[in-house]
């Protein structure tokens, strides 16, 4: 559905993107994933036919965003960073007046606007005025507005930033159901947020992709999950002594007490190589010991971000290569 | 054009929706009510040799409120676009750089004419009152406003074009305001040369609107002004079309 490839622009001397290619399949949601400055915004609002590219190509739904524009536009829904909305208007007014403009028929203009206010859960504020609204309001306005002409394309900015837990949950679940209907591509520089709601994640820095992969691909690429710690809580009668022995076991590097409360002792396992739990169950089945708890604790978004952000990545010609991965996953 | 009237009835729509439309209004029939009650009352001092009409669109009270009008009715055409980012989703939608321009044009000369209607009232009022046509002949009242439609449509234009350049609404303000007068000002030039059918009274009689007004009120209608302001308000529209383009490859 989104073809990009080559893509190249700069802000007087600042290369805001450098070289990006990537491509977004049908039904696909995917999370752009990147510190501020990493050039987010601008690729999107590139993709959404609002900035033209210095070089390079993008094509929505087969059409190239340049050349035929007003066809690529017509099948992407664009929510721009902050959304900035008319404070004057009032919400269905506005809708009504962005789905006139997205070309939608003149007699279907109320019942796209009813559809989309039904699904942004705003029908109880169609009448305030959009300046009297609260951020996660304005938001849901945003994301109608989107929405309205029921385009195959989603392309969010930020689509929670600057809201309270409630409201980015409320958003998250609003995505999460967009995504039966729709190709959703969505930036944010929160990574819980991406690994809930995205099936791909494209990992930005300086202008470049770095990182292209499932949130589980991009884990084993860092290596991180090898040397993740495993937790055991088990009934023992002497936690010293069990820890000494745990230790001993193959593919065991080291375990340690982490406290002990009526009779329930915590130990942290570092694995030498591969996942040792079952070793560890096996071992406390031995034993005799009652197991409350045998966990291997994964490495989260927020950890490989850092590490392929800092370079401190396993392999470091990474970055190299997954932008050649992404080159190879193009139809 | 369906896509101008949807914008053009936003931009309107707008318009009135905020306090400032109101204000402005308010403010100019005051201000123009006191000029024509002015006007009338010379009357009382004997005979004059010019018309309610004449010294209605003839005094500072017509022309201070005039030019202030400019600023203010164009300043946050563009502006407030790019300043809240608006702009962003406008143009993302199915839409024209041109269909833009022009609805924005035509949105505020729409406002400008409706702000302007209502002194028309005055001369009617006149009329009931005192059974006496304001006016030497008719083409004095149409004169008048089709000049004043006339350089509305210029200045207009000029605070489009001025908008168009900058995200802050005052910058855009004092500039229009500022090129407004240096082209109303063009008509004190001949108080100094002084000289009749010079160049400089050529010139002058083209595009200074106190010189204009003062034939236009009397029912004698020029060619020359209709032609360079129809001219102007098209470079100007012309230019605030490429600034707003601009974007596209400013860095």
């Amino acid at each position: 559905m989104i073809s990009v490839q080559g893509l190249s622009k700069s802000y007087g001397q600042t290369e805001a993107v450098r070289d990006l290619s990537f491509t977004v399949n049908k039904g696909e949601v995917v999370g752009f994933l990147g510190p501020n400055g990493a050039g987010k915004s601008t690729t999107m609002r590139i993709l959404s036919g609002y900035l033209p590219a210095d070089t390079g190509e993008v094509r929505i739904a087969g059409f190239d965003v340049f050349t035929q524009s007003v066809k690529a536009r017509s099948r992407i829904g664009y929510l721009p960073e902050n959304v900035p909305l008319y404070p004057e208007m009032r919400v269905g007014e506005y809708l009504s007046y962005r789905a006139a403009l997205k070309g939608v028929r003149s007699r279907r203009v109320a019942e796209k606007v009813e559809d989309a206010l039904q699904l942004c859960g705003l029908p109880h504020v169609r009448r305030q005025l959009i300046g009297t609204l609260s951020k996660g309001y304005r938001q849901r306005v945003g994301l109608a507005d989107a929405l309205v002409n029921e385009p195959d394309i989603l392309i969010l900015d930020e689509p929670t930033i600057g809201l309270d837990p409630e409201q980015i949950r409320e958003v998250r679940t609003l995505i999460k159901g967009l995504a039966t209907r729709h190709t959703i591509l969505l930036s944010s520089h929160i990574l819980s947020e991406v690994e809930m709601t995205c099936s791909r994640v494209l990992i930005l820095n300086k202008g470049r992709i770095i990182a292209n992969g499932t949130p589980s691909q991009l884990r084993d690429r860092t290596g991180l999950s090898l040397s993740n710690p495993v937790r055991l809580e088990a009934m023992v009668p002497d936690p010293a002594e069990a820890a000494k022995s745990l230790a001993k076991l193959p593919g065991i590097d080291s375990a340690r007490v982490l406290g002990s409360t009526g009779g329930w002792s915590t130990f942290e396992i570092i694995p030498s190589g591969n996942d040792p739990r079952c070793a560890l169950f096996e071992e406390s089945v031995r034993r005799g010991w009652k197991l409350r708890e045998l966990s291997a604790r994964e490495s989260s978004l927020e950890e490989i971000f850092t590490s392929f952000v800092s370079g401190r990545s396993i392999e470091p010609e990474n970055a190299g290569s997954t932008a050649n991965q992404s080159g190879e996953a193009r139809p | 054009m369906r896509v101008f009237w949807i914008l053009w009835k936003r931009e309107v729509g707008s318009s009135f929706k905020t306090p400032m439309a109101w204000v402005i209004l308010f403010f100019l029939l005051l201000v123009t009510g006191f000029n024509f009650y002015a006007g009338v009352s010379v009357l009382n001092h004997g005979p004059t040799e010019v018309t309610v009409v004449e010294s209605f669109f003839n005094t500072i009270f017509f022309w201070f409120p005039f030019l202030l009008l400019f600023p203010l009715l164009t300043m946050r055409l563009y502006s407030e676009e790019y300043r809240s980012g608006t702009v962003e989703p406008l143009m993302t939608a199915l839409v024209r750089d041109t269909q833009v321009v022009l609805a924005k044009f035509f949105g505020v000369l729409f406002l400008y004419a409706v702000l302007w209607l209502p002194t028309a009232l005055y001369f009617v009022i006149f009329w009931l009152q005192t059974r006496l046509t304001a006016a030497g002949a008719t083409g004095a009242y149409f004169g008048a406003y089709l000049l004043l439609l006339l350089m509305g449509m210029f200045y207009l234009a000029l605070g489009c074009l001025c908008s168009s350049l900058t995200r802050h609404q005052i910058t855009a303000a004092v500039t229009t305001l500022a090129l407004i007068s240096l082209f109303f000002l063009t008509g004190l030039l001949t108080f100094l040369s002084g000289s009749v059918g010079t160049l400089m009274q050529g010139i002058t009689v083209t595009i200074s609107p106190i010189e204009q007004m003062t034939q236009f009120s009397r029912g004698i209608i020029d060619t020359r002004p209709i032609v360079w302001y129809l001219v102007m308000t098209g470079l100007c529209l012309f230019f605030t079309l490429h600034s707003f383009q601009s974007r596209r490859w400013r860095k």
